[in-house]
């Protein structure tokens, strides 16, 4: 009987070891998700700053490229009063697009393209837009092993307690979008 | 990821099985120092390992600062190169890594290294001629593998191999001097009775011992840091899913003949291309630290037709 009792304690130990680590993994996995989001953020925060600053320069020499301006300050304010992934990720993408075009317009100016307060704008936002490719990239591999962490047996137990749900990827939704991680100027 | 993390265990696992080396070299050295001046073998021991052990934590300690200082290499920030800048900074979000402090090299060479105990302590350094020949994208390829090296603890062990090789290669330099100088009779040693015999074995130890160490530490050295060149490249790769910045780097690294003023044998490992030995051409041998650049670009681009 009291073979038993202790064999019982024993498989309850094992249980509740295990059960912790599960917890923990999870919990791991999560931070990393949401560390993820949060460098995304940080790089997102840093363009909307940097459009501006970037306009501003090419009006001075393209004042009549009037389109593409209403269309990024549009955009701009559209993702700043966005909240949720979903509703982000398609106009962070169509921002992201109309930016390139901003740039491609600025090519055919001369005078701007010597500019050197143009130039070094340029280079930020370069910059910044391969942060957020490659934040993207991060926090989509993050949230790939979080959600086969969370759905998997027995995680999906534990998982289901907590209320930790499926998050959603970034997904980029054309191929010249994807590309353009690797454009480059110069 | 699971084979990434026996990658870093293994780099953890080669940092210690270099102290033990470094132990058991100093200690033969010591013993045979010891037997040879007065006979007293094991103070000699005890000594050297107590040296090898404080050596092991002056380098794990310092070892980046001290490479950086001999590679002449000045700490700069976003404002002095923003290109450099901040595709390091991509780079580190893209594999998930606090931000390197990042390094400028006066020189006209085209070279670049990592350095540091771990991914939170790491410096990033590159000579101006490499900065300069590069554009955003290539620039984008040899960080990446940097800051791959970074990433797989490749820098930990290269760090202490660079400070450990140096220290071998000196201490086998005395051990050949203090025996050549006694031999012109610079000393006489005592008792030559019982202890001659023993005495002229350990001796003899020594000189081929501080032949051979400086020889195997660097075979040590090269075969360790061949393959560490093409996993960086290949783990470059898969930071900036872009292949051909780094092989375009690479081509025009090729194409580069200057030789890097401030670097030593002992550092040749750290380096993206062989500082030394430039228009190197042709298959691997024993002594190279580097796949020949030929190679790494072959293996590249079978990298670039699987991911198109």
């Amino acid at each position: 009987m009291e073979n038993m009792l202790y064999i019982l304690l024993a498989a309850a130990a094992v249980l509740i070891v295990y059960i912790i680590y599960i917890y923990n993994s999870l919990v791991r996995k999560k931070a990393h998700a949401d560390n993820g989001w949060s460098q995304i953020d940080v790089q997102l925060k840093r363009r909307y700053d940097l459009i501006p600053n970037l306009v501003e320069t090419v009006k001075a020499y393209a004042a009549h490229e009037r389109e593409i301006f209403e269309r990024i300050a549009s955009l701009r304010s559209a993702s700043l009063a966005a909240h949720s992934v979903e509703e982000t990720v398609p106009l962070q993408n169509q921002l992201t697009g109309a930016l390139k075009s901003l740039l491609a317009v600025s090519e055919n100016y001369p005078d701007l393209k010597a500019n050197q307060n143009f130039l070094s704008l340029q280079e930020e936002l370069s910059a910044t837009e391969n942060k957020i490719a490659f934040a993207r990239q991060y926090y989509n591999d993050a949230v790939r092993e979080y959600n086969i962490a969370i759905s998997v047996f027995p995680n999906n137990l534990l998982s289901g307690k907590l209320g930790y749900g499926p998050r959603p990827l970034w997904a980029v939704d054309d191929a010249s979008e994807r590309n353009a991680v690797n454009v480059s100027f110069g | 990821m699971a084979s990434f993390n026996k990658l870093i265990d293994h780099n953890k696992h080669m940092s210690i099985l270099l102290f033990g080396f470094m132990a058991i070299l100093f200690g033969i050295f010591g013993a045979s120092i010891g037997a040879y001046w007065g006979g007293d073998w094991i103070t000699g021991v005890v000594i050297a390992v107590l040296v090898a052990g404080l050596y092991f934590l002056i380098s794990w300690k310092f070892g980046d600062s001290m490479i950086l200082a001999s590679s002449g290499a000045r700490q700069i920030s976003h404002e002095d190169s923003p290109q450099l800048w901040n595709v390091v900074e991509e780079i580190s979000i893209a594999g998930g890594m606090p931000m390197p402090k990042v390094y400028l090299i006066e020189d006209e060479a085209m070279n670049a290294f990592a350095t540091g105990r771990d991914p939170k302590s790491a410096s990033v350094a590159i000579t101006r001629g490499l900065l300069q020949n590069l554009n955003r994208e290539e620039l984008q390829g040899v960080m990446a593998h940097e800051m791959s090296h970074v990433r797989n603890y490749d820098i930990r062990f290269a760090m202490l191999m660079a400070v450990m090789v140096g220290s071998i290669v000196l201490l086998a330099d005395v051990v050949r001097r203090s025996i050549f100088y006694s031999s012109l009779g610079g000393r006489r040693r005592r008792d030559s009775r019982s202890g001659g015999q023993a005495q002229a074995v350990l001796a003899i130890a020594a000189v081929v011992l501080s032949i051979i160490a400086p020889l195997l530490a660097t075979i040590i050295q090269l075969a360790v840091s061949r393959q560490r060149e093409y996993l960086a490249d290949a783990s470059a790769v898969e930071l900036t899913r872009n292949p051909a910045g780094l092989i375009s780097a690479l081509k025009k690294l090729t194409a580069d003949t200057a030789e890097l003023k401030n670097s030593s044998q002992g550092m040749q490992h750290l380096y993206i291309v062989n500082p030394l030995l430039r228009k190197k051409k042709g298959k691997d041998s024993l002594f190279s630290t580097h796949p020949a650049l030929e190679s790494r670009i072959e293996r590249l681009e079978g990298l670039m037709k699987a991911y198109s």
